[in-house]
Order: C-alpha cells, then structure tokens, then sequence
C-alpha cells in the first residue's frame, strides 16, 4: 500500500463516476435521437452541446437557470444529509414563488424583501412534513408529494383571486398568468448590476446565479463547520445514535424542513424576480423542484458539489430547448430525462468504479 | 492416507483489500470429532467458515471431501456436501412456525402442495433422537433464544447434514442451556457426525472438543489436542502472550449511595407491558453492581430508562441525590452519568463519522468544543488524539478514521474512552466486552476496576457469567423484569446463579431497595 491509486481517494472516484455516468447518459441520449429522428440526430446532439456556450446570451440563460436549480438540488440535498427525502421541493418552491410575486406586485415591495419573503413562504411549506414527521413519525415523502399538490392549487385559488395580481391588471390582456414585473413593479426585478453588458445584453443573466452559490457555500459552512450541522448530519446518519448523544432529533427533523423549504422557496423567488418570465396558472405541478433531486444525486448531496451539477443540468436544458424545431418539446425532454436520470447513477458508478480500480490496483500490485 | 479426514482445507489463503484474513491456512476434520476452532476477533475465524460455506472464494488453497477436491461455489453446494451452519446470528423467519423454518427451502411437494405429514414425522423423530425439544407449531417470534437454536440445529439435521458448523453458539444460552448444547454435541459425535465449533470461550472447549485449531490474525498457530493441552497454553496460543484470566483487584470500598431506583417501570420495546416491573437498587460510590440475567429480562429496557432513551412509566431514578426520572438525555448526561450502550453500531457511534467526530458525540457542544456554534476543530483533533493515545485506539488514519471502517474492539475502545474522560460520577456498562477478544475485554476490564477504585459508581450489564463473578462486587439477578436475587460474589456459585437467573430460584426480600 505505498504507492496511492485512484481507488484510494474517494472524492477523486465521486467526481469520476460523476463525469462517466454524464457520458454514459449523453451516449443513450444519442441513441435516442437516432430512433427519433435519424438524419437530424446530430444536428440535435450539437444544438444540445454546444447552444449553452454558443453566445453570451445563451450562456446567460444557463445561469440564470441554474440559480432556482441549485437551490433546489441545496434543498433536497440539504435535507437529505440529515436522513429526510425531500420529494416536496417543488411545493417550498412554488410557495416561494407566489410569496416573491405577492411582495412583488401586491404590496410593491423591492427585490431583496420580497426574495425574504419567498424563503419565509417556503420555510413554512416545510414545516408541516417536518411536523407531521417528528411528532407523528408520517413518512415526511407522503406529506410532502401531498403538499406540493396544496401548494400548487392553493396559489392558482389565490392568483384567481387577487385580481390586482394578473397581467390583465397591468395593460395585457391575458389573465392567465401574473403581471410582468417591467410594468407591475420594476423595483422588484433583481439587478443584473451590469452583468447583461458583459454577457452581450443577454436578457436573462443577472445576479441571481451569484446568489444561489454564496447560498451554497453558506449551506456548505452551516453542514461542515458548526454544531448544528455537526447534529443534523449525525441526525442523518444514525438517528438512534444521536438520541444517545443527547440531540434532539425530532426537533432537528422540523429545523431541517424548514431549512430545506426556505431554499427551495428562495429559488422560486429567484426564478420569478428576474423579470422575464411570469407564473402561468397551470395544473401540474412545477417541475423546477423535481428536478432538485438529480441536481442533488449528481453532487452527492454535497452542497459545493451542487453548483456544478445544477449548472450543467441548466446546459442540458438551455441546449434542449434549441433542439425543437427539429425534435418535437416531448421528446427533448425524454432525452433530457435519460441524461439526467444516467447521471443520478453516479452512486452506483461510483460502487462499480472503486470496486474496479481497488481490483485493478491489487493485480498491479501483485505484478 | 493414516488419518481419516472428512473434510480438508488446506493452505486456503483469502485476501480482502490491505488485508490477508486467511493466510496459507489448513484445517483438516477428523470424521466423529468436535474440532474447535478459536482465535481473536479478526484472527479469520469467520472468513475461514465463509470459504467452507461458499460465501468466499480463497485465492489460493484447495478443499477436499473425503480426500477429493471439491469446489464450493455457494452455500448450495456446501448444503450438497452435506455441510450445515448455525449462525452466531440466527438465519430464522420470524413470522414463520418453527416446522416451517425447518424445511423452508428443502420443501416436499405433491403437485404443488406442501407435504407437511411427512415433514412434521422426520422432525419430530430427530427432535426425540436428539433431545431437541421444540414445538413445532410455535412462531419463532415466540419462542426462546434457546429453542431457536435448536431449531437451527434441526434446519442441518433435516438436510441430513454431516458436518456441523457452530458459529460461537454458547453466547446466547445460560449456563444449564450450555450444558444442554454440549451433551447435544456429544450426541452428535457418537452418531460419526463431524462438528466444528468456532468459539473464544476457552472453557467451553476444554469441556467439549477433541482438537483444537488455533488462528492468530490471519495465520494458522497450530492444533493441538485437548487432552495434552490447558487453558494457558490455548489462550497464549490465542493471542500470542500470557492472558491473566481472573482479573487482579482490590476490595471495594463503597461510600456515598449515587444512584438510587425506585420501583422503577419501563415499557417493553416490543410488547403491549412493562418489560421492567417495579425494580429498587442502589449503586454506591466505589463499587461495581451487576445486573446479571438471560438476554431479554428487562436488562436493555432497564439501562433505556435509567439513560432517558426510553420513558419510564414509574417510579423514581435519583442521581447523586437529584431526581432525573423526567430528565432529557442531555441533562443526565450533565448530571455525571456515562453509557457504554449494550449496541454500539446503533447507539455508540455514528458509523459514518470519522473517529474524532465520534469522540466528541457526548460533548461537542461544550465550550471546550464549540464557540458560539461553530466547531472548533483544532481542538476536536487535539482531544481525539490525546484519547487515541490514552487509549490505545488503533486506526488506519488516527482522527480522521471513518468509524465504520475500525475494528470492533477499536470501536468499542473509542467509545470507552469517550465516556469514561468524562470523568461520569455514574458509568453505565452495558455488555462492554462483547463479542471482543480476549485482549480487550482484559483491557476494559481493567479500565472498568479503575473507574471504581477513583470511587466513580459503575453499573454493569453483562450476559457473560465469568464477566459477572470476575468483575462485580454485587450482583443482582434479573428474571422477568425483576430483581429476584441479590449477591456477594465470593459467596455464590454459577450454577446457583444460573438458576435465579433461569426463574427457578427467588429471593422474597430483594428488589425493594437496599
């Protein structure tokens, strides 16, 4: 055991599986196409691999995008370092959202108050799992799918409502969706400080990716460096174990929720402030936290690891969308889905990975 | 060939990464005897049975039957060769009637129907052939550790097995079930069946074995023959030096009364009662009370509520004159109580941590630890190597060992450091050497004299009577949830236990208190 392998440094190994599972993905993605539709097949793959660098706008849109996914993939990491499967993301998120927009348009608040506002709104979504969970041990998976439903027909009932809030309070004419913050409130979208002149008056980039990160890092702080992460994760590990530390578990679990909520309640903020896009009063429930989930998978739940793999998600997705007029939006996201999904095998890579190199280091010691 | 050989291993070599378990050994069965097989934690016991059971390919060595090579691919094939295992941890369905259990997997059927008549026959004639008395309509849920065993021990004989494997079957009986089981293999050797016995109980296998095959970290020492051997010279074998076996200590010398129970109540884990019914002790400074008894009397369920892991239901817990029958864990751990945990995957460690973060589980929210929530982790690093060093917790990194990746007495050893620095007016110990070696249980042993003799209070938990008589100035006999005896251990014999503990004896006038 003198000389060191790569089998012997277990984040080398993580950020390998990481990069061959991506690969392996892109590759049935590929495929995919091919069955799709043949001779447009490396057309599609192209747009998919290069649209996200192939101008600053588009580059810009990935960031943009990344931002709502990396605090989702925090918040379903979050939770997950501490034992919680936090399927409900999209809820804390689509809660966030509204609370942002309702700063926003409804009481005209600026940017930075009604982001405050989003993550108090998510937080309070991942309460009740949370609740639900430490005092009547409800498997906090139920109660949050449950609570994403609430939470998407619970803010199309509001928005029905609150007629002050809809586009067509503002000058447009459609009433389906809420107003566009230019008109209602430009206060409220958040500054781009300059970035769209270096990113090519990109429409989409603004300080929000920067946001997400110094989240992140925040995040990384809070699990690796204080007592209360300290607790979480030993919380997360072994739950009996910690009772015997003398740690209150069941209060942990509502902390963790509600930390997880804020985040993902903060993305949606993020995502709805930028000024480009408004919320469509839809019923089916929005997909941004779901996607949380492989964002978190991919960096294994570390919180550093999630500025990364939310990026390149976004790049998957800006470059889908570039693909349609040649794949119909159905089947760019099947292919996106088998990228993504490949990716969140990165676990099990990582297994057959270590198991492979420790092998291979053993034979070359033997020679 | 002279000697008749059932079963041959040799020079079977199984390595795991940075690790030789088995190296160039050989273990060769005579038909009709007990052959022992005894080592250390780790010495390649279990490695060594798993290749014989299919579960390892070794790297190097072959294994003969009957003087043929044979390959054994999985637990199939060795069920082919006619070899059966019992388990240190029973493989049973718990849901399952013991008949069932017995022929799950070798089932008879007549289109498609389960031929149970004939089934229950074959049992119930080895059952009378051997005395293992079972029933075999009870659910294994129900019945004691000791049926189960038998039931077990029925699973090899139903497949008509000739070769028996007992992996450390004595840990879990009394001393009147020990007997029973050694009388049974006995049985079994004058039927021409072959045992091998895995133990680290060395009495055990001067009682019963013929031969005795010694590992040492790996290696193969020797085997030697019982009857030209002692219980020295096997345990040096064993760990490679002299052992002392009856453990060097003074008097006690009790003072002040630190803990008192009060007709304590605590519910049982798994059923709708109380598992423990009303129990009074005391525990003075400098003095070590054992809480003797067969596992599931109420022992853990007791230690849950004298720790806080589990509420009481009544009663009173008073330590160093404070009641804390409603305290939270942390405050009892404030209050000067230490627990060494009867599990220590489950409660003493968090698995997945490294060492150092292990070490500081019980106190990582004292000031010496943490500023204002935040860690500090030079001096986390600081105190874990200084315990380390104490200690003697061996590792592969030091500190930053993941605990999983520790051996058991290591992992036991970091605990024990843990909660005696905290220097506790109450240390509670629960089965602190099981499943350990003889070098470490010497070591606790000697660690637990050493908190008495400071003049802490130590409760001990402990199944192992040699544990109980060694360590113990008291002992109390604990049988359905109640004290039902109360001892001096120079003037009480194991058999005389074995019988409080066993139900069939009862004090009148204990467990109201001293």
């Amino acid at each position: 055991m003198k000389k060191k392998s790569i089998g012997d440094n277990p984040a080398l190994v993580s950020i390998l599986a990481s990069i061959i599972s991506i690969v392996v993905g892109l590759v049935l993605g590929f495929i995919l196409l091919l069955i799709l539709n043949p001779s447009k097949a490396g057309v599609g793959i192209t747009a998919m691999l290069t649209t996200g660098v192939s101008s600053l706008d588009q580059f810009g849109k990935v960031l943009y995008q990344a931002a709502p996914l990396m605090l989702c993939g925090l918040s379903v990491g979050f939770a997950f370092k501490t034992g919680l499967f936090n399927i409900g993301a999209s809820g804390q998120y689509t809660i966030g959202a509204f609370c942002a927009l309702l700063g926003a348009i409804q009481f005209q608040l600026p940017w930075f108050l009604c982001l405050i506002l989003a993550m108090i709104g998510g937080g309070i979504w991942g309460i009740f799992p949370g609740l639900f969970k430490s005092k009547f041990n409800v498997n906090e998976v139920i109660t949050s799918i449950m609570f994403n439903w609430i939470a998407m027909f619970l803010v199309n009932l509001l928005l029905a409502n609150m007629p002050k809030m809809l586009a067509s309070a503002w000058g447009a004419s459609n009433s389906d969706r809420t107003a566009a913050l230019a008109k209602a409130n430009p206060s409220a979208i958040i500054p781009k400080a300059g970035l769209n002149k270096l990113f090519g008056n990109s429409s989409w980039i603004n300080i929000s990716v920067f946001i997400a990160i110094l989240v992140a890092v925040i995040i990384w702080f809070i699990l690796q460096k204080t007592t209360f992460g300290y607790e979480l994760k030993a919380c997360g590990m072994n739950k009996e174990a910690s009772k015997y530390a003398g740690i209150n578990a069941n209060r942990n679990i509502v902390f963790s929720m509600i930390i997880a909520g804020a985040l993902a309640g903060l993305g949606g903020g993020l995502y709805y402030l930028a000024g480009t896009i408004q919320y469509v009063l839809v019923k089916s429930i929005l997909g941004m936290g779901f996607n949380g989930i492989p964002v978190a998978l991919l960096a294994n739940s570390n919180p550093l690891g999630t500025i990364f793999s939310s990026l390149f998600i976004s790049f998957i997705q800006v470059g889908g969308s570039a693909m349609q007029p040649n794949f119909s939006s159905e089947a760019t996201d099947i292919v996106i889905a088998v990228i993504i999904y490949l990716a969140a095998f990165s676990l099990l890579m990582k297994m057959m990975l270590s198991n492979l190199l420790k092998r291979k280091g053993k034979e070359g010691k033997k020679a | 060939m002279a000697e008749d050989y059932v079963i041959e291993m040799l020079h079977i070599t199984k390595e795991f990464p940075g690790i030789k378990a088995n190296d160039d050994i050989t273990l060769q069965l005579k038909r009709g005897e007990i052959h022992a097989l005894l080592g250390e934690n780790g010495a390649g016991k279990s490695t060594l049975m798993s290749v014989l059971f299919g579960l390892y390919q070794p790297e190097q060595g072959v294994i003969k039957k009957d003087g043929k090579e044979v390959k054994i691919k999985d637990p199939n094939d060795a069920n082919r060769l006619n070899i059966g295992m019992v388990h240190q941890h029973f493989k049973l369905v718990e849901c399952f009637s013991v008949l069932d259990n017995i022929i799950l997997g070798v089932e008879d059927t007549k289109n498609g129907f389960l031929q149970y008549a004939a089934a229950r026959k074959k049992v119930m004639a080895l059952s009378e052939k051997y005395g293992l008395r079972v029933d075999p309509d009870a659910l294994i849920s129900d019945i004691s550790v000791g049926m189960q065993q038998r039931v077990e021990i029925l699973k090899m004989l139903y497949r008509d097995n000739e070769i028996l494997i007992f992996d450390e079957p004595t840990a879990v009986l009394t001393p009147q079930e020990i007997d029973e089981l050694m009388e049974i293999m006995r049985g079994f050797k004058k039927e021409g069946k072959s045992i091998l016995f895995i133990t680290h109980k060395l009495s055990e296998i001067m009682a019963v074995a013929d031969r005795c095959s010694v590992l040492r970290k790996g290696k193969y020492i020797g085997t030697v023959n019982i009857k030209d051997t002692t219980k020295e010279e096997l345990s040096k074998m064993m760990v490679g030096r002299d052992v002392q076996f009856s453990v060097d200590k003074k008097p006690a010398k009790p003072t002040d009364t630190i803990l008192s129970v009060r007709d304590l109540r605590v519910p049982s884990r798994t059923h709708n009662n109380d598992a423990v019914k009303g129990v009074s002790f005391d525990v003075r400074k400098g003095e070590i009370v054992c809480i003797a008894g067969i596992e599931g009397n109420g022992q853990t369920e007791l230690v849950y509520g004298l720790t806080g892991l589990a509420k009481t239901t009544g009663g009173t817990i008073t330590l160093d004159g404070k009641d804390i029958t409603h305290a939270s864990i942390r405050e009892r751990s404030k209050a000067g109580m230490s627990h060494i945990p009867e599990d220590r995957h489950k409660h003493g460690l968090v698995l997945d941590y490294s060492l150092e973060q292990n070490m500081v589980l019980q106190r990582y929210w004292e000031p010496k630890f943490s500023n204002k929530g935040i860690i500090k982790a030079d001096e986390v690093r600081k105190y874990a190597e200084m315990l380390i060093e104490r200690f003697d917790v061996r590792s592969g990194q030091g500190p930053i060992t993941i605990s999983r990746a520790m051996s058991g007495g290591n992992q036991q050893k970091a605990i024990i450091a843990r909660e005696i620095d905290k220097n506790p007016k109450l240390l509670i110990a629960v089965q602190p050497t099981r499943g350990l070696d003889v070098g470490a249980i010497e070591y606790i042993h000697s660690q637990l004299i050493a908190e008495r003799d400071k003049g802490h209070a130590v409760l001990l938990v402990s199944l192992e009577l040699d544990e109980v008589m060694n360590l113990s100035d008291r002992i109390l006999v604990i049988y359905e949830g109640e004290i039902v005896g109360e001892f001096d251990p120079k003037k009480v014999t194991v058999q005389e236990l074995g019988l409080y503990m066993a139900g069939a004896k009862k004090q009148s006038d204990v467990g109201k208190g001293a």
